[in-house]
């Protein structure tokens, strides 16, 4: 079945089985391997994707499912060359250990933030509820959260 | 096997797909029918999405009560007007459903379908006395909740029906709402004991009215109409829950799991009805 979507800001159309999931299609047919599986049941967040702008899991979407949705990967937030503030604070506050994680709670956190732009630290902590860090690096990944939003939040 | 997928965009598809597709699975959030399929316990044909059908969206408000579209996301309750001045209950038990990423892809028809015994939205709506529309090509039913879900997956839905609509009358003003969960941790949690209270005070400071739906303690939510009549007329003090507790805990009928034993989930029932003392200091809507 072709499948016509907007990935990262492109319209595109795949040649696929619409049950396969989401997350198989992004790293292995379109090679975007910045989403990770992790638990392939939806408790860690670690394949996280943005679907109209609203983070989703992409372990637990069949490709049907993105028919004519905009997609955004981790890979799609770097605008002309630059970092998304969000991924920025991460750099800047040390909130990547492992890194297996780091795709998902970015995303998670843009979500966030779109829908909050000054959340609160326990805010925080809620709106990325849904996303695993198995360092439990989670006191610097709250902090890159909290800067960001500090940076980016009066200008949305 | 390699499976079909259809995505229909009016309830006239929907019934075509259905005819093709005896076997087709209905795919509303897919967090839970996705996981069980992948670990072989579901199977089917097809997939037959109700994601892109309008009518099957949606929250309107009329005739003194609230309807909801089944395939309406756990967020848009949570973002919608009426329901948060009108339904807090069904609010506060959303709030507490999965993670940010679940409540943007579940439904609240999901949750009613799947009827597991922890569903978090359904003592919510137990006590609220939602009613089901229940739609196949030949016509339309309602039912209340309490008779839709007979036990653990299993409901009254036939073969050629959906659930096509959820009818929640609103509630008499002056109540307050509480929605207690205790699991394991506070996201993604499937609860060990849930309880669901609406309560309306009197100016003298009884109960005038109570309705308390538990979950995760028998097959289906668990209503105890005698520990609602013990409860109307006298004061939310600690004795009177605590004496209220003791019934309720001999009333509920749950078992062991890999989460918790059937006797904590008792203990458990009895005392989560002390979390009434802080709906006294809560909002009245």
């Amino acid at each position: 079945m072709k499948i016509h979507f907007r990935l990262n800001g492109s319209d595109i159309a795949i040649e696929t089985d619409p049950c396969r999931r989401v997350v198989d299609i992004l790293r292995e047919d379109l090679g975007l391997t910045g989403t990770k599986e992790s638990c392939g049941s939806g408790e860690c967040g670690a394949c996280t994707i943005l679907v109209d702008g609203e983070s989703r899991l992409s372990c637990l979407m069949v490709a049907g499912q993105i028919s004519g949705r905009k997609i955004t990967t981790i890979e799609g937030l770097v605008s002309q060359g630059e970092m998304h503030p969000v991924q920025k604070a991460f750099v800047d506050h040390g909130a990547v250990q492992c890194g297996f994680c780091t795709p998902g709670m970015v995303l998670a956190a843009v979500d966030l933030l779109r829908r909050n732009p000054h959340p609160g630290r326990q805010e925080i902590r809620r709106g990325l509820s849904g996303n695993i860090c198995r360092c439990t690096g989670y006191q610097k990944i709250v902090d890159a959260v909290e800067a960001a939003s500090r940076d980016t939040g009066d200008k949305e | 096997m390699k499976k079909e997928f259809i995505l229909p965009k009016t309830l006239e598809e929907l019934w075509e797909a259905r005819a093709v597709h005896p076997r087709g699975a209905l795919l509303a959030g897919g967090t839970d029918l996705l996981v069980r399929i992948r670990a072989g316990r579901a199977d089917s044909q097809a997939l037959i999405s109700l994601d892109r059908i309008p009518d099957l969206r949606g929250i309107s408000t009329g005739d003194g009560e609230i309807f909801i579209g089944p395939a309406t996301t756990h967020q848009q309750l949570l973002d919608d007007y009426s329901v948060q001045k009108h339904l807090p209950l069904l609010r506060q038990s959303v709030e507490v459903l999965g993670s940010p990423q679940v409540r943007h892809m579940g439904t609240l028809g999901g949750n009613i379908c799947t009827a597991s015994p922890a569903g978090d939205t359904l003592p919510a709506l137990y006590v609220l006395g939602a009613r089901l529309d229940l739609r196949s090509p030949q016509g339309c039913r309602t039912v209340p909740i309490k008779e839709f879900i007979e036990g653990p997956g299993k409901t009254v839905l036939r073969k050629d029906e959906i659930l096509s609509g959820i009818r929640v009358p609103m509630p008499d003003p002056g109540f307050r709402a509480g929605y207690h969960k205790v699991g394991q941790r506070k996201a993604m949690a499937i609860a060990v004991v849930s309880m669901a209270c609406q309560v309306w005070i009197n100016d003298h400071g009884t109960v005038g009215r109570i309705r308390l739906g538990w979950g995760s303690v028998g097959p289906t939510v668990k209503t105890l109409p005698e520990v609602e009549k013990f409860l109307e007329g006298r004061p939310l003090s600690l004795e009177v829950l605590r004496e209220a507790g003791q019934m309720v805990s001999k009333g509920v009928t749950p078992i062991d799991d890999v989460r918790a034993g059937a006797a904590y989930r008792r203990l458990v029932a009895g005392r989560i009805l002390l979390r009434l003392l802080d709906l006294l200091r809560k909002e009245v809507f």
